[in-house]
């Protein structure tokens, strides 16, 4: 399952060029750019209304740019629906938990993983051999990953009913099964204490080390980027304001203005 | 190991089920075996807008247009030549020339491929109709299907020389029986048993329950929608056969509200989204109307039956909205004694240890 590493870690698996989103007036995004490098940890923060969520949204393609373009892995899709971009391989979770919420925790999993399979509505109707083995194939897939989040467990429960924290983990895995090679994370730990917010940084560590995977994040929990990111962007009013390592944005004068000013207020 | 595996219990039900139809053959009451053959179509209608509508949560009111496609498609094509050339005598040449009117033996099999084309002919026309509107939601989705059946509607009024227009339209061969019918109620509930604990199932409730997540784990939104509109428009058709053949006699007029809205209650009333709700809802609203039908008759009071239907409608919709059974389905081992187990997962998932 695991993905082997991007041999040349020179090329960007995602190169963004002048991203932008404008809603009549006001611009959400503006002139977005971002090389991102294989296997890395990277953090996008910045104050709420910054843009955060538009960009994850034009990413995914559930939103369409009104400029710029995105190439990933050398292809361009920035004119690709949203479920072609699931299936090349960028998945995403929301701010806002999207589950769902009246199947089952395995069911919410499986529905992801089968989407690499072939479903046709004959061979389910006739039960034909292809079919059952493409079935037991998913609910295969399925365990090991509600496993690996330590949702195991409550494989039977329905979605809805989970603890909030084993929502946003089942998130994490629904979007983990399909298979990607980039996972985009909305505020992952937003809700969670400080427990499970250290928890999460492991399972993400552990989703890029073991899955091979390269990991977006967006947070404006400042101190769980810091720690965890390889590299930070820092958006205000849709405009990219600093970009680099971690040491260098918590000291960029811009940032500190714009985004940590009201700590130093305090 | 046979590809179809029937688990004991669905067989024990089966056989209950073939019992209980030839005894009622046998008893010669005419009235129960014109309900039963009635109760069937109906199974038939609400599993096929459970489908399209349940499981996808598109909301299609016009499922009933599919209905008439059937009934008028199926009723031409199985005309008597002779009958055919009076009676139609205006039929285009390719059309007149077909009578689906052959048995072999005791067996109508001109009929069984008349009503298998009448789902095909809806099938075609759902896949082009559905391409276009499965791609709404919401409300717009619904008016847009009301605006299909208003079609079909004008359609067979107006399309004299083949429906015979606004004139009844008779003749038809009696050939529905209480097996015809059963026999294609029983394919429509495993269709949709089948469908709802598939892949393709899981896709369809996936996207109803949130069509952002879904198109996040590339769920096109489209295509499972339109799997189920399409299946649904088949077995609609084929209830539109089996209808026609059994009433022998229609109009245009026969397609349209007042049926669509039987249709919805019986569904809403057993839970969209569940195919034993289905059956259990069907059967709820029959017996009732057929109740409040006497009374009707009793106290001479007419049209109250209509009313009361209205409000009990009404009530489930305040009192229960996710209706009888919500999305869930009935343990059938539970029910005959097997297992005395509450059991919500999937009933099909393995193979029972004692089936």
């Amino acid at each position: 399952m695991t993905e082997s590493a991007v041999t040349d870690p020179t090329t960007a698996l995602l190169d963004v060029e002048g991203l932008t989103k404008r809603y009549s007036g006001l611009v959400a995004l503006s002139e977005y750019e971002l090389r991102l490098a294989p296997h890395s940890i990277h953090g996008v923060i910045g104050p709420n209304g910054a843009g955060k969520t538009t960009l994850f949204n034009l990413l995914s393609g559930m939103v369409q740019p009104t400029a710029g373009s995105i190439r990933f892995g050398g292809v361009d899709i920035t004119a690709h629906a949203a479920h072609d971009v699931a299936r090349a391989g960028i998945a995403r979770t929301f701010q806002n938990i999207r589950l769902f919420g009246d199947m089952t925790a395995i069911d919410n999993v499986k529905v992801a993983v089968q989407q690499r399979l072939p479903i046709s509505l004959a061979m389910t109707l006739i039960s034909s051999p292809s079919y059952r083995r493409n079935e037991a194939d998913v609910t295969e897939h399925a365990r090991p990953i509600l496993d690996r989040m330590g949702l195991g467990a409550m494989a039977d429960r329905q979605a809805s009913s989970l603890p909030y924290g084993d929502q946003r983990r089942l998130e994490i895995a629904r979007a983990v099964a399909t298979n990607p090679r980039i996972l985009l994370l909305d505020e992952p730990n937003a809700g969670m204490n400080p427990t499970e917010t250290a928890e999460l940084l492991d399972l993400i560590r552990r989703l890029r080390d073991e899955l091979g995977l390269t990991v977006i994040l967006v947070a404006h929990d400042i101190p769980l980027v810091m720690g965890l990111c390889d590299r930070i962007q820092v958006l205000n009013h849709g405009e990219l304001i600093a970009d680099g390592p971690p040491t260098t944005v918590r000291n960029d004068p811009d940032v500190i203005t714009a985004y940590l000013g009201r700590a130093s207020d305090a | 190991m046979s590809a179809l595996r029937i688990p004991r219990r669905t067989l024990v039900l089966l056989l209950a089920a073939s019992g209980t139809l030839a005894l009622l053959q046998l008893s010669g009451l005419a009235f129960w075996q014109g309900l039963a053959i009635n109760f069937a179509i109906f199974i038939i209608l609400v599993q096929a807008l459970n489908m399209a509508s349940g499981f996808t949560g598109v909301f299609s009111l016009g499922h009933i247009g599919f209905m008439a496609i059937g009934a008028y498609t199926s009723a031409i094509l199985t005309l008597p030549l002779a009958t055919k050339s009076e009676y139609l005598p205006n039929l285009p040449g390719w059309l007149a020339g077909i009578h689906l009117d052959v048995a072999v033996g005791p067996l109508p099999v001109g009929f069984f491929a008349a009503t298998l084309v009448a789902g095909l002919v809806a099938m075609v026309v759902a896949g082009l109709v559905g391409a276009v509107l499965m791609r709404l939601s919401g409300h717009f989705v619904a008016v847009a299907t009301l605006g299909f059946l208003v079609i079909v509607r004008v359609v067979l009024f107006n399309a004299d020389d083949i429906t015979r227009g606004s004139r009844t339209f008779s003749n038809v061969t009696p050939y529905t029986n209480l097996w015809w019918a059963w026999g294609w109620a029983v394919i429509a509930i495993y269709v949709a048993w089948r469908v709802k604990f598939s892949g393709l199932g899981r896709a369809m409730f996936a996207q109803k329950a949130d069509r952002w997540a879904a198109r996040s784990i590339g769920i096109s939104i489209l295509r499972p929608r339109l799997i189920a509109f399409v299946a649904g428009a088949f077995l609609s058709a084929i209830a539109g056969s089996l209808y026609a053949h059994f009433i022998t006699s229609f109009s245009p007029t026969v397609f349209y509200f007042d049926l669509t809205f039987r249709v919805i209650t019986m569904l809403v009333v057993g839970g969209m989204g569940s195919v034993s709700g289905a059956v259990i809802g069907t059967a709820l609203v029959l017996a009732l109307a057929e109740a409040l039908r006497r009374i009707e008759g009793a106290t001479l009071l007419y049209g109250l039956g209509g009313i009361l239907l209205a409000v009990f409608f009404i009530a489930v919709i305040i009192f229960r909205p996710s209706g009888i059974m919500g999305q869930r389905e009935v343990d059938l081992d539970r029910v005959l004694g097997w297992r005395p187990r509450w059991r919500r997962g999937r009933p099909d998932a393995e193979p029972s240890r004692r089936g």
